[in-house]
């Protein structure tokens, strides 16, 4: 018999029971609720009269309709208002911690979870938001749920989950200066593609994770979701233990921890990829798999499979792109540095270390959007906010931001952003809205160079 | 939750790949609390300006597919955000029934929860069907989800399977949430029998 995965290993000390459907009814540890997907469903659990089980397993914050504007307050984004008194009151009544627009922790659910210790290895973890996978970079069973989801573990802390199979994807090789998690998440979307790991719970192992610093394997966590994993795991270790410490997180490098998965683990199945060389990544299409090297030039839908044909000839429509255009040199209007995949203190780093003393391209909006305050007032002491400042960028007040653009900000019609969030979906980032995917230090680049370029370059 | 047995009723052919949730409910269309859901349903592709212009062009505001309830798509059907108005805008309209070639795991189950019913059949299945809805535009497909079988407008059949646990919500139209609450007992258990320590 063989040994056991990590996911297995979490998900076996969590499962209450089998049902009689094939779904496991598991248990959720940490349960992370904000107002976009959660006021819902907490007044339609107060029109039910049901009560909150546990709310000390329970933990709320404002992000995704927050104005991210400098000095922000309520009336900076009103239809946010019903949303955050819904939480806010909701919280309160049932007693649930929450972390409101002016609390000092506040910031994007996924990354306040991590570094305020809401979470930790081990856990199981549920929240409405499909990016709750990042926090499976602590060794956590983190997942994205819905509405009916959110109501069930309000109400009974437990939810009946089919049991995934497991992904191993390996990742041996060195990353280049300047290239990180970000590049080589996007790659992995690229060569999985958009389902390459759906209904499957990924766990990323190889000398090229371990060797990512902890907020680097949020980022590459983040964005198995994007090749259609539900979970993604990554075994904590020393760099798990050195972060939550920095954090000032209690307990960290508790010996409950769970373990990396066995050597002889059994796997559903498994993928391996070496990335040495590895070049700055950026997507040119509508889905983060459409994604190519920044050197690259445009691909001709022609040469991809009928399916993917018709998708990408639609995309290239949609970008005004044309087979064969290179991709460096396309002019740039907006920038955008935050969201959970990219919004912490080492993504702000990678972004400064190019700014440097440079200044934006005219006619650019270049906007950095840390994830939380916490990141913010690190990166203060750092003195980063000034060289984003000098450069031209704004610095603005966390929240996700022009990730959702459900906040009142958007990127304008037709314009080409360079962002680092996780999705390039059509109309994602604001109505006729033309996204690339990078990382920071791509975005940075193209905000100096006012086109798509190249970061090693600068 | 209103029981799916058998829709019998035209349905709208949208082949594309990767249909995320974005685009079945647009985020912007939540800053407005009460939002109509039916109105908000591909709204950047069914509206010239995105809130009520419609697009001519677009599957579901052409003669014989306004009155869609079922609708034929690529694959991984519902990627993207987690968010369940991306269900409740499909179930607003109308639409009862998404045959896709896949769908994304989380809208999967935000749609059996809503008694969306996803049919997931091979390409080929999924291009003949959206062939004879394109030829006739209005006429009525049959979705039988007791046999599990689909009869298109020129009456040839698909069988499908889906499994058993999700059929019978759907059959039922049972509340999650009810059931959910039958099982406090067992979670109390569970968490009494935990070895102290854990989370």
């Amino acid at each position: 018999m063989s040994g056991k995965s990590l996911f297995e290993k979490i998900w076996e000390e969590h499962a209450v029971e089998e049902l009689p459907g094939g779904e496991t009814l598991l248990y959720i540890d940490r349960h992370l609720l904000y107002e976009l997907t959660c006021a819902v469903a907490l007044r339609r659990l107060r029109e039910a009269g049901r009560r909150v089980r546990r709310a000390d397993r329970t933990w709320a914050v404002a992000d995704h309709m927050l104005s991210t504007a400098p000095g922000r307050g309520p009336e900076s984004f009103p239809p946010a208002i019903p949303y955050l008194r819904a939480l806010e009151r909701s919280s309160r009544d049932a007693g649930i911690p929450y972390v409101g627009p002016d609390d000092p922790r506040q910031g994007i659910v996924h990354v306040v979870a991590a570094e305020t210790g809401v979470v930790l290895p081990g856990m199981t973890v549920a929240c409405g938001d499909s990016h709750t996978c990042t926090l499976g970079a602590l060794g956590a069973v983190a997942f994205g749920i819905g509405t009916g989801g959110i109501e069930q573990v309000l109400v009974t802390q437990a939810l009946p989950v089919r049991r995934p199979p497991v992904m191993a994807v390996q990742v041996e090789g060195g990353l280049a200066s300047v290239v990180c998690a970000k590049d080589l998440a996007l790659y992995l979307i690229g060569r999985l593609g958009a389902e390459g790991a759906a209904g499957h719970a990924v766990e990323f192992m190889g000398s090229a994770v371990r060797a990512l610093p902890m907020e680097g394997r949020f980022t590459l966590c983040n964005l198995a979701v994007e090749f259609g994993a539900r979970f993604a795991l990554i075994a904590p270790d020393e760099e798990t233990a050195s972060w939550l410490h920095a954090a000032g997180v209690d307990g960290a490098g508790s010996t409950a921890w769970p373990e990396a998965a066995c050597a002889d683990a059994h796997f559903d199945a498994r993928h391996a990829f070496d990335i040495d060389g590895l070049a700055p990544q950026i997507t040119w299409g509508t889905g983060p798999a459409q994604v190519c090297a920044v050197t690259d030039a445009v691909p001709d839908p022609a040469s991809l499979g009928a399916a993917q044909a018709a998708a990408a000839e639609r995309a290239l429509d949609y970008m005004g792109l044309r087979p064969g255009q290179p991709l460096r040199g396309l002019p740039v209007d907006d920038v955008f540095i935050g969201s959970c995949t990219n919004g912490r203190l080492s993504d702000l780093r990678a972004a400064a270390a190019v700014v440097g003393s440079r200044r934006v391209a005219p006619g650019v909006r270049a906007w950095v959007v840390p994830g939380s305050r916490t990141v913010a007032r690190a990166a203060q002491a750092e003195g980063l906010h000034e060289i984003f400042l000098a450069a031209g960028f704004e610095w603005r007040e966390p929240g996700c931001s022009l990730c959702v653009a459900v906040n009142g900000e958007a990127v304008p019609a037709g314009h080409r952003a360079v962002s680092t969030s996780n999705r390039n979906f059509e109309h994602r980032q604001g109505r006729g809205a033309r996204t690339h995917l990078a990382s920071p230090a791509s975005a940075a680049a193209a905000a100096i160079a006012g086109s798509i370029a190249d970061p090693r370059e600068f | 939750m209103e029981p799916l047995t058998c829709i019998e009723a035209p349905a709208a052919p949208l082949l594309r790949e990767n249909i995320d949730t974005d685009a079945l409910f647009p985020a912007a269309w939540a800053w407005d609390f009460e939002t109509d859901y039916a109105a908000a349903l591909f709204a950047n592709w069914r509206y010239l300006d995105g809130r009520s212009i419609e697009d001519p062009d677009f599957v579901l505001n052409r003669n014989g597919y306004r009155g869609a309830r079922i609708l034929i798509a690529g694959g991984n059907f519902g990627c993207g955000s987690s968010r369940e108005h991306a269900v409740w805008a499909l179930a607003a309209f109308g639409i009862r029934v998404v045959i896709a070639v896949s769908f994304a795991e989380i809208f999967r189950g935000n749609a059996i929860a809503n008694g969306v019913l996803p049919v997931s059949l091979p390409r080929a299945s999924v291009e003949a069907l959206a062939r004879a809805a394109r030829a006739h535009p209005g006429a009525p497909f049959r979705v039988d989800l007791v046999r599990g079988s689909i009869r298109d407008c020129e009456g040839n059949g698909v069988a499908f399977a889906i499994e058993a646990a999700a059929r019978e919500r759907l059959l039922a139209g049972v509340d999650d949430i009810d059931i959910a609450c039958a099982r406090i007992a067992a979670i109390e258990r569970f968490e009494a029998a935990r070895p102290p320590g854990r989370h």
